[in-house]
């Protein structure tokens, strides 16, 4: 058969093509742009070099908020993902419990960030919240306006709330697709119950919770909306994560050039992260 | 090693059994004595896995009563019945090393590291993977896979009984025949119970002493090899075992004669049963093709090495006949039954003949 080689097939992909530049790639060519140069308002801008990355790494404000992040994401990832493994093992395999289950896990997932922010918001107030008054009238001193810690228990709680039953999820169907079998081979060999999480539940969901690491860990470095609208990151700073922080810096106070440079750090270090969580999770077996 | 005696074992899947169509396993009554060989043979479908399982326990009977050596274990659990079962499809716990693999039964038992290793060296040999020992056991191919699997059902040496259900359907002919060689010099050598499940009947015949033949959730016969062939119990049997099967034609009966359409037939004896639904069974083996006798057409003739199969037509329907390599189709083809191969059926079960 004779074959025609020509390269119109590109312009098949040009659509993505257009829509990748204009969506990725040049924002983020227009934030490297920034961040080597400063401005003084009107539209005049000066070479400014590594002057701003320099600036940023030897910020304190830079990294405390990094600290925070990074405690925030080791804290998400220690709840939900065992949290989320554990979910997974005790729902239904079968019968009319499967349909109901899943549509209570993914009703988190379906509520927009900013609803979520808005319910726990409420929900936490001392003096309206049903969460806030309860605990209020039971006599605990909790108030995420003032507290640091209450702050922070809130906002976790609250991350954990919607985000666990993305990861119950990915591990039900890494689950789903173990041949019975299997658990009939391990009762044969008289495993024990940790003996099948450990050798068959485990490895079967091992690319599923990958992916499950690489989002939640991206996410949750990521977070924005939510602590913005419950605490605003306060009190004081202690809820101010890096997304935060950067855009008080570049929109509160117009500081495009050291905002920019953050942007990039930033970027690169999520970048770095999720590619040796990568690494480490897709090695793990081959090594030994 | 224990006998396993089933007691009147019934068993449905779903929760109202209504009538027997409902019951996978219809009623099976029958002892496995202690350090037989079995085989289990019979078609897709018929209710092999779940008698398995049922005896494993990892099914628990609809009805009926399970006893190992007398002590009934119906309502114990897999772990405390200890039986060694192989699937069909391998199963092996990927992340473990090839020896590890072995090793896990007995580990979960808390058998002494030394016993385990000495055992496990034992199976790696046998199922000759000794050299692969340290190696994840991911990368191997389906069939070192089942090896694995059947080691891990070998390994353990004081088990009940060991059940394999078709467990050399992934491996390919040759490795086929040398496990199974290994797997009777292995009961030969410790007098294990085991029961092998198959639907192919060669496995089955060269590996047991006693061949249980079930068709649609019952045993239809028990029996030797040899009982098997000459006196299959139901035309099932006939039909299932032999190539080609047994052929089965209706014939009326009168004292010790049977009519076929136009043709007498002379038989051994008068049979108990008359009336509707008498066959007659002969197996091709028994059908002799000369001059005389009744006149049948040829349709078609295979030559298949050891022996020619005849395909003719007698009365109207399709017979079967083996023809000895050399000799020649005669001009004017009859067809005679020898007596001694002929077999009478009511209503797809035997009948004896008297004298
Ligand atoms: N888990 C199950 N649920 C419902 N029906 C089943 C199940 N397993 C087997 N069956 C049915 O029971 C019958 C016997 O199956 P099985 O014991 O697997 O047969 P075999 O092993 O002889 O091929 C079949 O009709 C099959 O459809
Ligand atoms: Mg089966």
């Amino acid at each position: 058969m004779e074959k025609t080689w020509n390269n119109k097939a590109w312009f098949m992909v040009l659509p993505v093509l257009v829509l990748v530049a204009f969506s990725a790639v040049i924002p983020l060519m227009t934030v490297v742009n920034y961040s080597v140069q400063d401005t003084f308002g009107g539209n005049q801008f000066f070479w400014a070099g590594a002057e701003w990355f320099e600036e940023m790494l030897h910020s304190d404000r830079f990294w405390a908020a990094m600290g925070r992040n990074l405690i925030f994401s080791a804290i998400i990832l220690a709840i939900q993902i065992p949290l989320g493994i554990f979910i997974a093992l005790n729902m239904p395999r079968k019968g009319w419990g499967v349909p109901v289950c899943l549509v209570l896990m993914a009703l988190p997932l379906l509520i927009p960030w900013n609803v979520v922010g808005t319910i726990w918001q409420v929900f936490g107030r001392i003096d309206i919240g049903l969460l806030g008054y309860t605990l209020h009238a039971l006599g605990f001193d909790y108030n995420y306006v003032n507290d640091p810690f209450d702050a922070w228990v809130t906002v976790i709680i609250m991350d954990v709330w919607h985000w666990t039953s993305l990861v119950v999820l990915l591990c039900y169907a890494g689950l789903v697709s173990i041949p019975d079998a299997f658990y009939q081979a391990a009762k044969i060999d008289g495993a024990s119950r940790w003996a099948v999480f450990r050798y068959i539940q485990l490895p079967k969901m091992q690319r599923v919770l990958l992916i499950a690491v690489l989002l939640r860990f991206m996410d949750s470095f990521m977070i924005y909306t939510e602590p913005f609208v419950v605490t605003g990151g306060g009190p004081g700073n202690s809820t101010t994560f890096l997304s935060i922080d950067l855009v008080k810096m570049a929109v509160g106070q117009f500081d495009l050039g050291p905002a920019a440079a953050m942007s990039i750090i930033y970027f690169l270090i999520v970048l770095l992260l999720s590619w040796v969580f990568y690494t480490v999770m897709t090695n793990y077996d081959v090594e030994k | 090693m224990a006998r396993i005696d089933l007691n009147h074992i019934r068993h449905a899947y779903g929760a109202n059994p209504k009538s027997d169509k409902d019951y996978a396993l219809r009623e099976v009554h029958h002892s496995f004595e202690d350090g037989g060989a079995y085989a289990l043979l019979g078609p897709s479908g018929c209710g092999k896995t779940t008698l398995l399982n049922i005896i494993s326990g990892l099914l628990h009977a609809s009805h009926g009563q399970l006893l190992f050596d007398g002590k009934d274990v119906t309502r114990l659990s897999t772990q405390e019945r200890n039986i060694a079962q192989v699937f069909q499809f391998p199963v092996i716990y990927d992340t473990m090393t090839v020896y590890d693999n072995l090793a896990f039964p007995l580990r979960n038992r808390g058998v002494p590291e030394a016993d385990v290793d000495r055992k496990v060296r034992e199976t790696l040999d046998m199922i000759d993977l000794a050299s692969w020992a340290r190696r994840k056991a991911r990368g191997l191919t389906a069939d070192q896979k089942q090896k694995i699997s059947l080691g891990r059902g070998l390994v353990r040496s004081d088990v009940n009984a060991i059940l394999f259900d078709e467990p050399l359907t992934v491996i390919d002919p040759h490795m086929k025949w040398v496990l199974r060689s290994q797997l009777k010099q292995l009961h030969r050598r410790f007098g294990y119970t085991m029961i092998y499940v198959t639907h192919d009947q060669t496995e089955a015949l060269t590996f047991a002493d006693k061949v249980v033949v079930m068709y649609d959730g019952e045993i239809v016969q028990i029996g030797t090899p040899a009982e098997l062939f000459e006196r299959p119990k139901h035309t099932f049997v006939g039909y299932f075992i032999g190539s080609p099967g047994m052929n089965v034609m209706p014939v009326a009966v009168e004292g010790k004669r049977a009519k076929l359409g136009e043709q007498v037939i002379d038989l051994p004896g008068a049979p108990k049963a008359e009336g509707n639904g008498i066959e007659l069974g002969i197996r091709p083996e028994y059908v002799r093709l000369g001059a005389k006798g009744m006149p049948v057409t040829i349709r078609k003739v295979e030559d298949i090495g050891r022996h020619k199969v005849v395909r003719a037509s007698l009365e109207g329907r399709e017979i079967a006949a083996i023809l000895g390599e050399d000799d020649h189709v005669p001009a004017d083809p009859h067809v005679t039954f020898d007596p001694a191969g002929i077999n009478l059926y009511d209503k797809s079960w035997r009948v004896e003949m008297g004298a």
